[in-house]
């Protein structure tokens, strides 16, 4: 794959005569999709009602102990895979010691010195060419639960459904520079986890969230600057508002003077800042050591081959595919790989139709439909069996592109089969040359002046005869055979 | 039969076969005389009436294949037991009530054994003379002034006073062993993986294991085929071959080769405590086994590493005793003011200082020098006992420095009250089983124990060589029944 | 070296157990003679040691993605110490 690092489309922060670069990277948590908990046998589903879905194990009982979860280890080293890292054979749990309340243990299992995913790549499609983001590794490690400050005026209450949820913890290298970057990034990094099945890439309901962790530095300049952790931000918007406010924070104390603390902050979305965390200020020293309840983890060749066997073809690869073998822009293919869900239906569609056909009915028609009425591509009224044959319809010369326009619009306002509609409404082509002829004669003869015109050479008319047998036809009339016809007439 | 409570187990199971007893007969005859031996303070929460209860339902419907059949006992306060109260001996557990019942007192239970109570012991098993308990101090029925040993001091008294005829212990640096040294009584810390962890307040989850403390050897031996089985929700625990460990219990030990560790003879070590070892030599030599002299090379530094990484570890398991889910909270005024008022309130001194040491150890700045160290240095340790056990069967050491020592005499030193564990330490490390066998009495008639360390997963053949051994010492403790 | 109170307080603070004035100082005084006594550890060179964490010579065993622990909310909040049906409650939190 050719590599363009270059970007043209810089993003850069001006101060006086300075420009500024940003470096930003991430540490993305992604919840594995699993039935169970990392270390426990209680459920992970959403949405449930406060503190259902709580084991003892989840609570930190005396004497609970962690019992890890094989899909889960299977998941972190697929999502691996997919973001073509090392996997290591040998990898070990260690306690993050800090005392919080939805933190039952007291500490979070969690992977320090030797995680089970090593370094790795994610290729990003900007408008100006790919850009690679390093990927440092990717770590196990549970959830803690859920702290609701506002229901009662003088205490918090605390949800531990939360507590134990295996995510994955995937560090990006600091070769993000624009809040674009990121953007591309994390809806990349989405899109691969789901090809895969291994987190579902739901930000409404915290299946993935991300410490964003920014520093600046001068244009040029090979150093890093000090950087400042944005703490659990989940939403991309709200990633590139931090980013921007961060960055422009940082810059203005370089501009005055100022240095910068390396801290945790935290971004306010109603005030749209990020602010200094005071209650993780003394939470620095997290005493990281091996967890004495668990033993390494070690996993076999044999165990990660036979996971390799089961990846899918994954955005890249189908990308490449979809270029070379159906002659796909890479902007077409861009927009059809870039969810599991658009490509399936992608290649539903295909399967029994036309590409070129298919790859603008979707592109165009499809996805504006869907943008108008707010709706994704799996709840699209249009099956992609019904799409397949509405282009066979097209393709055969049943129906013209203008025609099918209509049928489309109907199949929107309910799932119909488009053979129907056409039958129905009375919708097909006219194709028969005794017919257009007979329709022809009599454009031709209620238009005697402008036949007589094209024939001296005004040949421009040629379009307004077809236009008005179109229009007597009802749009019906095959517009192929109309100008063979009328080009015999005239 | 007017003194049930003097039959060992394996008595009082072949009575209860026989029909020659009922198990209310043997329930009542303990609690009758647990109930007259407050002032040792073995147990922390009595559970009589139950206890009874139970015994009355087993006669009715008596099932007597079972391994323990009705037969009541206490056992230490540090296992979770269903719907009874489980405090570790801490004031921050005081009022909690587990929902859930540790893996080795189940199998206990699905024997047939009936729960008599809970048995006191050291705060969170960290300590030597169950002092540490918020609960107050053990007597040792030996000696009104003596401490019976600890962590598992409750469990101790409460087997040589023949308030239970059998108890489980805990055993982290020498829990089960030294206190039954302290006491005339037998005790085994299991291979490091045999017993589950499962439902035991853990105080260091890599040393801690569970162990059985009798009168004897072969109730010893019965007690631990019960509880020693694999367990799913332990990782660590380990699945191996377990034996029938009562049924193969045999005492040919001819041929069988003895290790002498010359490392153990430490400085300013009693000359009574010499004289044992020696005695324990010949008695070696008497049921058949051959002598040789070994080499543990690091034994002096297993003190030093066993306070690095057991309060390193036990820093971090007691972080979930914050008064937010369990247990005891002080009011604070708000969140951090909470935690540091219900744990500065909630934990005894000894708690608070390894608490302290562990914070300390692993904190950034100190985890190479201490934690890091430790760890290397446990490696040592262990590789020495893998390099002796390639020209020897087992090995024989002393269980104490010395006989029980008196209450106070320590509590102000900590150092002097760790020196305690000095011989017993190291086979937490090295994750290895080792037996204490009463071997003699010290010139003020209190008891001294032998230690058998064994190879790992080989508990069979050091409960072979003390069944032997017992044999040949015919030791019987005095016990003059003063407090009654 | 020497533990002094300064250090004492700041583990004291991460290990979220208050101290006073009293009890630091002896802290000081105990913790002092214990590291005294750790520190014959430094005489031994470990540099091409293996740190040993689990005597246990096997390897974490997996267990399958199933759910067991179904709805035990009123076992887990039972021994809470502030009275409330689904939540465990602690002093307000500003963060
Ligand atoms: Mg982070
Ligand atoms: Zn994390």
């Amino acid at each position: 794959m050719d590599l363009v690092s270059k970007n043209k489309s810089e993003y850069l922060i001006n101060r006086h005569d300075n420009q500024y670069e940003v470096v930003i990277g991430l540490e993305v948590h992604a919840q594995v999709t699993s039935e169970s908990k990392l270390f426990s046998t209680s459920a992970t589903k959403f949405g449930a009602e406060p503190n259902t879905q709580v084991s003892l194990v989840d609570a930190a009982f005396p004497g609970m102990l962690p019992v890890i979860n094989e899909y889960c280890v299977k998941q972190a080293i697929k999502t691996g895979i997919g973001l073509k890292a090392k996997i290591n054979k040998r990898s070990v749990f260690d306690r993050k010691n800090y005392f919080y309340a939805d933190l039952p243990q007291g500490y979070q299992i969690s992977q320090f010195k030797d995680p089970i995913v090593g370094e790795g790549k994610v290729i990003l499609d900007m408008p100006d060419g790919q850009k690679e983001v390093g990927i440092e590794r990717l770590h196990l490690e549970q959830d803690a639960g859920k702290s609701i400050h506002d229901l009662d005026p003088k205490n918090t209450f605390v949800d531990l459904n939360r507590s134990g949820v295996a995510l994955m913890e995937i560090v990006s290298k600091p070769d993000l520079r624009s809040p674009d970057e990121v953007n591309a990034y994390i809806k990349k990094l989405r899109s691969i986890m789901r090809y895969l099945g291994t987190c579902d890439g739901n930000m409404q309901e915290g299946s993935l969230r991300a410490d964003v962790n920014v520093s600046v530095r001068k244009k040029g300049s090979k150093e890093f600057g000090t950087r400042c952790e944005i703490k659990n931000v989940n939403s991309i918007k709200f990633m590139q508002m931090a980013i921007e406010y961060e960055a422009n924070r940082q810059v203005d104390l370089i501009e005055d003077g100022q240095t910068i603390d390396q801290e945790t902050r935290l971004f306010d979305t109603k005030k749209n800042e990020t602010r200094s965390m005071r209650s993780k200020e003394d939470a620095h020293d997290y005493r990281y050591f091996p967890d004495p309840d668990l033993l390494p983890l070690e996993v076999s060749d044999d165990f990660i081959e036979k996971l390799k066997s089961e990846i899918p073809e994954l955005p890249d690869e189908k990308k490449k595919r979809f270029i070379e073998k159906f002659k796909l822009s890479s902007y077409e293919a861009n927009i059809l790989v870039s969810d599991i869900e658009t490509s399936n239906y992608f290649e539903n569609v295909i399967k029994k139709s036309d590409v070129k056909l298919a790859t603008n009915w979707i592109i165009g028609e499809l996805f504006a439909a869907l943008n108008e009425k707010n709706l994704e591509i799996t709840e699209s009224p249009i099956s992609a069996g019904n799409l397949s044959k509405l282009i066979n319809l097209i393709k055969d010369g049943t129906i013209s592109g203008k025609i099918a326009k209509t049928v489309f619009e109907q199949m929107m306002e309910g799932d119909k089969d488009p053979q129907k509609i056409v039958e129905e409404k009375g919708l097909k082509q006219e194709s028969d040359p005794k017919a257009l002829e007979a329709l022809i004669d009599k454009v031709i003869d209620d238009n005697r002046d402008k036949a007589t015109e094209y024939k001296s050479g005004k040949v421009k008319l040629f379009g307004f005869f077809v236009g008005q047998v179109m229009k007597v036809s009802g749009g019906k009339a095959n517009p192929q055979l109309v100008n063979e016809i009328l080009k015999k007439k005239l | 039969m007017s003194d049930i409570t003097k039959q060992a187990l394996s008595e009082l199971v072949e009575n209860i076969k026989s029909k020659k007893l009922s198990s209310s007969e043997v329930t009542k005859a303990f609690v009758e005389r647990s109930e007259k031996s407050k002032e040792l303070n073995a147990y922390i929460t009595e559970d009589y009436t139950n206890a009874l209860n139970k015994a009355k339902k087993f006669d009715e419907k008596p099932n007597l294949d079972l391994k323990l059949p009705g037969i009541p006992m206490a056992v230490k306060d540090l296992f979770c037991t269903k719907n009874l109260r489980t405090t570790a001996g801490s004031k921050i557990l005081n009022n909690f009530v587990p929902t859930y019942e540790s893996t080795v007192t189940q199998n206990i239970w699905n024997e047939g054994a009936i729960l008599m109570g809970k048995l006191n012991c050291d705060e969170f098993a960290m300590g030597s003379s169950n002092e540490t308990s918020f609960f107050g101090n053990v007597q040792n029925p030996i000696d009104k002034n003596l401490v019976p040993g600890g962590s598992s001091g409750g469990s101790s008294s409460a087997v040589a006073a023949q308030l239970t005829p059998i108890t489980i212990g805990t055993d982290t640096g020498g829990s089960i062993r030294q206190p039954a040294s302290f006491t005339g009584t037998v005790g085994l810390k299991p291979t490091y993986g045999s017993c589950s962890r499962y439902g035991i307040v853990a105080f260091a989850s890599s040393l801690d294991q569970a162990g059985p403390m009798a009168q004897n050897v072969k109730d010893c031996a019965l007690l631990h085929e019960i509880i020693s089985t694999y367990d799913e929700k332990d990782s660590t625990s380990i699945d191996f071959k377990r034996n029938e460990y009562s049924k193969e219990l045999t005492k040919d030990i001819k041929g069988k080769k003895i290790g002498i560790p010359k490392e153990y003879r430490v400085d300013g070590m009693p000359k009574e405590i010499e004289d044992l070892w020696k005695k324990g030599i010949e008695y070696a030599k008497d049921c058949g086994a051959e002598i040789i002299d070994i080499s543990l090379p690091h034994t002096n530094y297993a003190l030093p590493t066993y306070y690095i990484v057991a309060p390193a570890e036990a820093s971090s398991n007691l972080a979930r005793y914050d008064g937010v889910k369990y247990g005891f909270r002080a009011e604070g005024e708000n969140l951090i003011d909470m935690y540091e008022k219900t744990r500065s309130e909630g934990f005894g001194a000894e708690v608070q200082r390894r608490i302290m040491i562990g914070t300390y150890v692993l904190s950034s700045g100190y985890y190479d020098a201490y934690y890091l160290k430790a760890q290397k240095v446990r490696k040592l340790i262990k590789n020495d006992f893998d390099e002796a056990y390639k020209k020897v069967d087992a090995i024989l050491t002393p269980s104490t420095p010395s006989s029980a020592f008196k209450i106070g005499e320590k509590t102000n030193d900590p150092v002097s009250m760790y020196l305690n564990d000095i011989f017993t330490v190291p086979v937490n490390l090295a994750g290895l089983p080792g037996i204490s066998i009463p071997a003699g009495h010290d010139a003020k008639g209190y008891p001294l124990g032998l230690q058998i360390i064994g190879k790992a997963f080989d508990e069979q053949n050091i409960l072979n060589i003390a069944y032997a051994m017992e044999e040949k010492i015919n030791f019987k403790n005095n016990i003059s029944d003063w407090w009654i | 070296m020497s533990i002094d109170l300064k250090t004492i307080k700041h583990i004291s603070k991460l290990s979220r157990i208050s101290v006073d004035e009293k009890k630091a100082e002896k802290l000081v005084g105990d913790l002092n003679s214990i590291f005294d006594f750790i520190e014959k550890l430094n005489k031994l060179k470990t540099d091409n040691v293996e740190p040993l964490t689990s005597v246990a010579e096997t390897t974490l065993k997996l267990r399958a993605d199933e759910v067991k622990s179904k709805n035990l909310r009123d076992q887990v909040i039972k021994n809470s110490p502030r009275e409330n049906e689904d939540y465990f409650v602690v002093p307000k939190v500003i963060e």
